[in-house]
């Protein structure tokens, strides 16, 4: 008895269209983010995170009125990131209707930003998204470095101690994403999500690798996550999130059902 | 007639609580309003808040709505939620410890650092965040329809320690037992997110627009 771990589906938004729904087989406009949500809401999910991947700045607004329907119908915390680079994203996230916004690469480039927002609109908001890929070799003691640009971009800086400082400065909760794992389908890095875990005070989602349930249990089990975040297994209907949390309470995990 | 007032103080943001009231609440009306005549002509009263409890009381100071909140306390039903529930107790520990509205004789506290899980030993995070467990003391209107041991959505680091058992209307387990709802005569008051907790949420919420005060 006590806190569930949560199972949040993400879903990865692209000019007001999920881009990685295309299969979804039994609705009918597959890529729209509202019919979406309000399926992973009536399947139970905890929460949703909505990444916006819109490139261009005018596109932007269109996130906004997603934000906006989404939480009109949907009672269940909202996270947004993507673009949130400084508090007027923020501000325009949450008065849609946003929980939580994301914040990633604006907190490797700024990290006071992270400090600002979290005194501004509280620290239960502020979610810092880190984008980790392994940088010790075979042998090694393992050590993990940010990256920015979709992992293309190495920043010299150890994941761990970006974590417990952004942890300092104020973040509510570390979404920790490996770039290593990130679409492979092999499961979490589950070294890496144990060891931001147990750096750091606030709760830590796992993302990045998830191909079946029981991943997403070992990421809790093994990985010591609080929270684990998915897109694909959901997106393509392979699983429901009704079906990810039974998996969990058998493997003697507290969720809510 | 305005059904629902949410009060509006300048403390987070109250979309989300204002859609889940009007999602519940049929051809009642529901406002948010920093107006006091606005507010006090409402037969309910919602009082939210997120963030820190200093900015929160010095925006109801500055504002004037710390005697609107008083006042609606004193003849209707109110609903305070996550931070407009610790503002009602005498005062908190948040901010090297600030006074707040004292309604509720009582502290509130800052969760301990070193709490650990029942079971697998592991640290317990704060905030604490997510889908907890809400155990009613006792039998009130505003649980009807509501399951026992319901979850709630919570995210919050601190928790309200008032003084009389009696004041105590629900508990939730996180390292310890603490009071997740506060209630006497027309006050209700919840640590979780009702707007954020789906089912449950909502029909607390839909209790809420139904509620006479009486318990």
């Amino acid at each position: 008895m006590g806190l569930a771990k949560r199972i949040i589906p993400c879903l990865d938004v692209d000019a007001g269209r999920v881009v990685k729904g295309v299969q979804f087989v039994d609705i009918r406009d597959a890529g729209d983010p509202v019919e979406i949500a309000r399926r992973y809401d009536k399947e139970g999910a905890d929460e949703l995170t909505f990444l916006d991947i819109t490139a261009s700045s005018d596109q932007r607004d269109t996130m906004v009125h997603v934000v906006e329907k989404v939480a009109g119908e949907v009672f269940i915390p909202l996270t947004v990131g993507g673009g949130i680079r400084e508090v007027a994203d923020i501000r325009r996230m949450l008065n849609a209707g946003a929980d939580k916004v994301g914040i990633n690469t604006a907190a490797v480039f700024n990290p006071e930003f992270v400090k600002q927002a979290a005194a501004r609109f509280g620290s239960q908001c502020i979610v810092v998204a880190i984008d980790a890929k392994q940088v010790s070799k075979a042998g090694e003691l393992q050590r993990w470095e940010i990256f920015t640009h979709g992992g293309r971009k190495p920043t010299g800086i150890d994941a761990i101690e970006w974590a417990q400082r952004m942890n300092q400065y104020g973040a509510g909760e570390i979404l920790l994403t490996s770039m290593d794992r990130d679409g492979t389908r092999d499961g979490f890095d589950l070294a890496l999500t144990r060891a931001v875990s147990e750096a750091v005070d606030v709760p830590v989602i796992a993302s990045g690798g998830v191909g079946n349930l029981q991943h997403l249990a070992d990421g809790v089990i093994e990985g010591k996550a609080d929270a684990v975040l998915a897109a694909s297994i959901f997106h393509f209907a392979e699983y429901t999130v009704g079906q990810a949390k039974q998996r969990m309470a058998d493997c003697g995990i507290e969720v809510r059902l | 007639m305005t059904s629902v007032a949410i009060i509006d103080y300048g403390m987070g943001n109250l979309h989300s609580i204002a859609k889940a009231l009007e999602h519940v609440s049929g051809k009642q009306r529901i406002v948010v309003s920093s107006d006091r005549e606005q507010i006090l002509s409402a037969e309910r009263v919602v009082f939210p808040g997120v963030g820190a409890i200093r900015d929160c009381m010095s925006e109801l100071q500055k504002t004037g709505l710390d005697e609107v909140v008083i006042r609606a306390a004193a003849d209707r039903p109110v609903l305070g939620v996550c931070l407009g529930m610790q503002a009602l107790l005498d005062s908190s520990e948040e901010n090297t410890g600030t006074d707040c509205l004292g309604l509720f004789s009582g502290k509130v506290l800052h969760f301990s650092k070193d709490m650990h899980e029942a079971g697998s030993g592991d640290r317990l995070k704060i905030p604490h965040m997510g889908w907890n467990q809400v155990l009613p003391t006792y039998q009130h209107p505003m649980w009807k329809d509501i399951p026992a041991n319901s979850r709630f959505y919570f995210v919050h680091s601190y928790y309200t320690a008032p003084d009389n058992a009696e004041d105590v209307a629900a508990t939730t387990p996180y390292g310890i037992e603490f009071t997740s709802v506060i209630a006497r005569d027309n006050i209700f008051a919840v640590q979780f997110h009702p707007e954020k907790s789906q089912h449950a949420g909502l029909q607390l919420l839909s209790n809420f627009v139904g509620w006479n005060g009486e318990s």
